[in-house]
């Protein structure tokens, strides 16, 4: 069964709040940077760029990482783990870096990522946003700083963000039905 | 998501050109991970590589290597100068007694062709062909395949043509392999005593004439005269073969478009191409060596991956 949780006009408010907050605490963004988690993560910080841009005519240091050489599951599935781009043109060392990923459930990828952004240097400090934040399946002490709408779902469900432009939505998929 | 179709790298003529790809993308990724400013991701951390060598090597020795340290993998090394081989131990027993030590993967590099095929029916762990006698080489056709591919982008009906000692090298039979399935033009130029008789039947142009071919295509690969591999005279002096297949400088310029010259190294100065050549802006024979870390890592990523 498939049910939509979040309409396009609710994620729209969600990422107008979340851009709020996020100036609150970085102001004019000078010495902070938004590093997207590749693959989904890119998207949500697509959107959240753009609010930045259209609310406070902020331009962000941008970047995106790719965690897949730092996952704890390689040779462990039968999945093959490939990569994607890594894009970061700026220096790290000393910057405020904001995480982005759609999803935050079992913090495993953020741990990943925790540990791939120190290949590039010693950030002053490191937060998290994430639009979706499913609790009660945490595998690692990881919880996010900025959020867009707690779910609580069951362990097999599955969560998923749709983003078209003026169409996203996130829908939360049961499963067997 | 794609994974390899085989458990091992024996040759380039044993995967598909969908493993090629697949390779060359992930080396993209692996090369961005080698000019950072950590160098080193933990993928392989819990992988043992031994390293076996039956036969000199320098660079392909330290690029595996360094693939294999910076993908955290724990490493051994083995030559055969300095062990039980000299003893009368054979392959089987040698490579089973390494292994024996939990080794998960064994990259090795021996004089006779088919060695790898042979070990790979009899243990179980992947192996990763570093050379073997004249047949394959296929880490190398790997990266130079990646070089050409970041200087001509897809190499589609491209003109390649590899020239000199095509009957010893393993490198040309290699990068015939891999050009062909990536869809180029493949060309081995060289004099006829150092063509194969049958290499036409592999599909690739034959020439003996230098200038032509360098006219005709839009890379050329430089191989290295193996003069050790070679015990009877193949042409009448290195002096006679350089002014023959030996690419200068002025007939680099005088060509009527810009075509990229590669060489696998070891380079001899002066035989293959002058020195003039090899410093030139047209030569990325440096890039073969920094994108050989990067493709060799592919392959090992990969290759654990598929267990």
């Amino acid at each position: 069964m498939k049910r939509i949780i979040l309409q396009y006009e609710q994620v729209d408010l969600i990422l107008t709040r979340l851009a709020h907050q996020l100036v609150e605490n970085h102001s004019d963004f000078s010495n902070t940077a938004l590093l997207a988690l590749q693959p989904r993560g890119t998207l949500l910080s697509q959107a959240l760029l753009q609010k930045l841009k259209s609310l406070f005519n902020i331009e962000v240091n941008y970047g995106t990482l790719d965690t897949t050489f730092h996952r704890d599951d390689f040779r462990r599935s039968d999945k093959p783990l490939v990569p994607n781009e890594v894009n970061i043109d700026f220096d790290i060392e000393g910057k405020r870096i904001i995480l982005i990923d759609d999803v935050l459930y079992t913090g495993r990828s953020i741990r990943a990522a925790l540990d791939a952004v120190n290949d590039y240097g010693r950030p002053d400090s490191i937060e998290l946003v994430t639009l979706i934040n499913r609790k009660y399946r945490r595998e690692v002490p990881i919880q996010p700083d900025y959020v867009g709408e707690e779910i609580d779902s069951r362990v097999d469900d599955y969560v998923k963000v749709d983003w078209e432009e003026k169409n996203c939505k996130v829908w939360i998929i049961t499963d067997n039905t | 998501m794609s994974a390899l179709s085989t458990n091992h790298l024996l040759g380039i003529q044993n995967i598909t050109s969908q493993d090629i790809k697949l390779i060359l993308d992930t080396a993209d990724s692996f090369k961005e991970v080698i000019n950072r400013p950590i160098k080193k991701v933990p993928s392989l951390r819990d992988v043992t590589i031994a390293n076996v060598f039956f036969e000199n090597s320098t660079r392909t020795k330290i690029s595996f290597e360094l693939a294999e340290k910076r993908l955290s993998a724990d490493v051994v090394n083995f030559s055969s100068s300095s062990s039980s081989v000299k003893k009368g131990e054979t392959l089987i027993d040698t490579v089973n007694n390494i292994l024996a030590m939990k080794v998960d993967m064994v990259v090795m590099r021996h004089p006779a062709p088919g060695a790898h095929q042979f070990l790979a029916r009899h243990i179980d762990a992947n192996i990763i062909n570093a050379g073997d006698g004249t047949h394959e080489h296929p880490t190398q056709a790997l990266l130079d395949a990646y070089s050409l591919r970041a200087e001509l982008g897809d190499l589609t009906d491209k003109k390649i043509v590899i020239v000199g000692d095509i009957l010893h090298s393993r490198v040309a039979l290699s990068n015939i392999y891999c050009l062909q399935k990536m869809g180029a033009k493949v060309r081995v130029c060289g004099p006829p005593t150092l063509l194969p008789k049958y290499i036409g039947s592999l599909g690739v142009e034959v020439s003996n004439d230098l200038r032509e071919s360098l006219e005709w295509c839009d890379a050329a690969n430089m191989l290295r005269i193996q003069l050790e591999r070679q015990e009877d005279k193949y042409f009448p002096s290195l002096r006679e073969y350089s002014t023959q297949y030996g690419v200068t400088l002025p007939m680099l310029k005088s060509l009527k478009k810009e075509i990229v010259l590669m060489h696998p190294g070891p380079i001899n100065r002066g035989v293959e191409i002058t020195s003039e050549v090899a410093d030139s802006d047209q030569s990325i024979i440096l890039n073969q060596v920094e994108n050989g870390v990067a493709a060799r890592m592919a392959v090992l990523y990969l290759l654990a991956n598929h267990k």
